[in-house]
């Protein structure tokens, strides 16, 4: 009865395969975790266990706060599989080059609004990146892949997670990559409040100094 | 007898001292290095510097004799400006800046990761690969895109080979001449059996591996688990790690060529890894052949030919060493 039929293969990605199908007349999107040769199979198993898992919990809780996520429908743990809601829309990964500036403002200003609503309930996304966002027809901007993430409230797990926003938008963005990100930093403070927010940037700088080679990192 | 032009090139970021000699054909006509291996520890900055300048004069003869070129026959000096330790650097700096001067030769400071980027693509005939540049100091996955290598993903803390020597050392390895601690752990991984578990850190295409070695250390200072299986577990660990992360850069640019490079692609475990990703998104792996996977001078030198033929030189009194001189900061007017 949970049948799931006329799969199509949409994206073979890095961590799983998405394919779209249909599910009692629905349009549906599965993303499957298939197993990878290259680690041991007993940690394959564990990593793919875990993912599916917890990506389910996180999309819910994210919903919770008001971030439009997919709606789940099915959680195959034997294959690590996933069936959730089929999302039409736009990635912001391809719009962000496209669209005006005042519109690319806005939409940077919205995602920061969202990954705020999402930290103050304790979700860390895990892999903040313009292809992982997806504008719908009504305008609204799903977050989707919460494979790496996790339910956590530390300034360190805040930071980390808009640390690697930042680094997305720098790799993929970089004609306007300082732009989106102080518009994203903009959204993040209206929802979590300048104080708190300005301890996640605070956080953020830190982490940038432990890396590796970077300017702001200051000699012993 | 060669009528081609040289560029000789010279590495000094960390523990290596090398000396290259490259055509501007792109032939690589000598390769020498000394390398300075500490009684105990890790690499103390001052004590690998003054063992660059004993050696260097040696070094440098040993690469010009092996090219058979005279030092008037070359016409460009390149030498490794950052990132790195600044003493080594320095002293490198030092004897590019003496060498070119005195030949009255054009000087070219270049970066040390893009370098080895470049040495894996020249010997591997790699055009526009994804790269995962995997050494004692650097940890990163890049790609080429608008005018610079772009940085994917890196380490958030430790670089992967840091994690493997440090991990070494306390297990009472050895570095020995020919036989670095990398290549010691992986010989006694090969008869692990067991898989014990430890943490697993991606986020996004970045990794951590401090807490990895935080683990696998106390579990060896515990003494309860085999040496041989630590080492297996810790290298299935962290390879799994950066090879998930490559994966992720090369689903994520749709390249259809993967480059592992870095004194780490020495590493036949990694190199089995990076080669099934590569096969499964249909890209082309390619490997850095392991005399060049090392710090070497002849990347240098390459790198060297390939700034100076697009117009790139660096003055001697702006060529300052630069310690945290980052991949994405170079411009590279060489590709496209």
């Amino acid at each position: 009865m949970d049948k799931v039929a006329s799969q199509k293969l949409l994206k073979k990605g890095a961590e799983a395969s998405l394919f779209l199908a249909s599910w009692h007349g629905r349009r549906v999107i599965v993303k499957a975790r298939f197993p990878k040769k290259y680690r041991p199979a007993e940690l394959d198993a564990k990593i793919r266990g875990y993912r599916t898992a917890h990506e389910p919990q996180l999309m819910h809780e994210a919903k919770k706060a008001g971030v439009p996520t997919p709606t789940i429908f099915l959680v195959d743990m034997k294959n690590a599989a996933i069936t959730m809601e089929f999302v039409e829309g736009k990635q912001v990964k391809q719009l962000l080059a496209k669209v005006s500036k005042k519109e690319r403002q806005e939409l940077c200003v919205k995602i920061g609004e969202l990954i705020g609503k999402m930290h103050k309930r304790g979700v860390i996304h895990g892999d903040l990146t313009t292809s992982n966002m997806i504008l719908s027809g009504e305008d609204k901007i799903f977050l989707v892949d919460f494979g790496l993430g996790e339910k956590n409230t530390e300034l360190e797990a805040r930071g980390v997670d808009l640390h690697l926003m930042k680094r997305a938008l720098q790799s993929t963005h970089y004609q306007f990559a300082e732009e989106c990100f102080r518009n994203v930093m903009m959204g993040y403070s209206a929802v979590l409040g300048g104080a708190d927010a300005g301890k996640v940037f605070e956080k953020i700088r830190e982490i940038e100094r432990r890396g590796r080679y970077v300017a702001e990192r200051k000699q012993a | 007898m060669k009528k081609s032009a040289c560029c000789l090139g010279v590495e000094s970021t960390a523990d290596d001292f090398g000396v290259g000699i490259a055509t501007f054909q792109g032939e690589i006509l000598a390769n020498a290095s000394s390398g300075y291996i500490p009684e105990e520890g890790g690499i103390h900055p001052r004590e690998a510097a003054r063992h660059h300048a004993e050696v260097a004069d040696k070094v440098l003869s040993e690469a010009l004799s092996k090219a058979e070129v005279k030092p008037r026959d070359l016409a460009l000096i390149a030498f490794s400006q950052g990132p790195g330790l600044g003493p080594c650097l320095r002293t490198g700096a030092t004897v590019a800046r003496a060498l070119a001067s005195y030949l009255d030769v054009p000087l070219v400071g270049v970066n040390h990761s893009v370098a080895h980027i470049e040495i894996g693509k020249l010997e591997t005939g790699a055009v526009d690969p994804v790269t995962l540049y995997v050494s004692g100091g650097n940890t990163l996955v890049s790609a080429f895109d608008a005018g610079r290598y772009r940085v994917f993903g890196e380490t958030l803390d430790i670089a992967l080979g840091n994690c493997l020597d440090v991990f070494a050392r306390e297990a009472g390895l050895k570095h020995r001449k020919g036989m670095p601690l990398g290549a010691a752990l992986e010989q006694l991984a090969a008869n692990g059996e067991k898989l014990i578990s430890l943490p697993y850190v991606v986020k996004g295409m970045d990794i951590s591996l401090s807490g990895l070695l935080t683990a696998a250390t106390n579990l060896l200072h515990k003494g309860e688990c085999k040496l041989e299986d630590l080492c297996y577990s810790l290298q299935e660990h962290a390879f799994s790690m950066v090879t998930e992360v490559t994966e992720r850069a090369l689903a994520h640019t749709e390249k259809n060529e993967v480059l592992l490079t870095g004194g780490v692609a020495a590493n036949s475990r990694l190199q089995s890894m990076l080669s099934s990703i590569a096969e499964e998104h249909d890209a082309k792996f390619n490997v850095v052949p392991r005399q060049f996977a090392t710090d070497n001078g002849a990347m240098i030198a390459w790198t060297g030919v390939l700034a100076y033929t697009h117009s790139v030189v660096t003055p001697i009194e702006e060529s300052f060493v630069k310690l945290r001189w980052r991949l994405e900061k170079v411009e590279v007017p060489w590709i496209k």
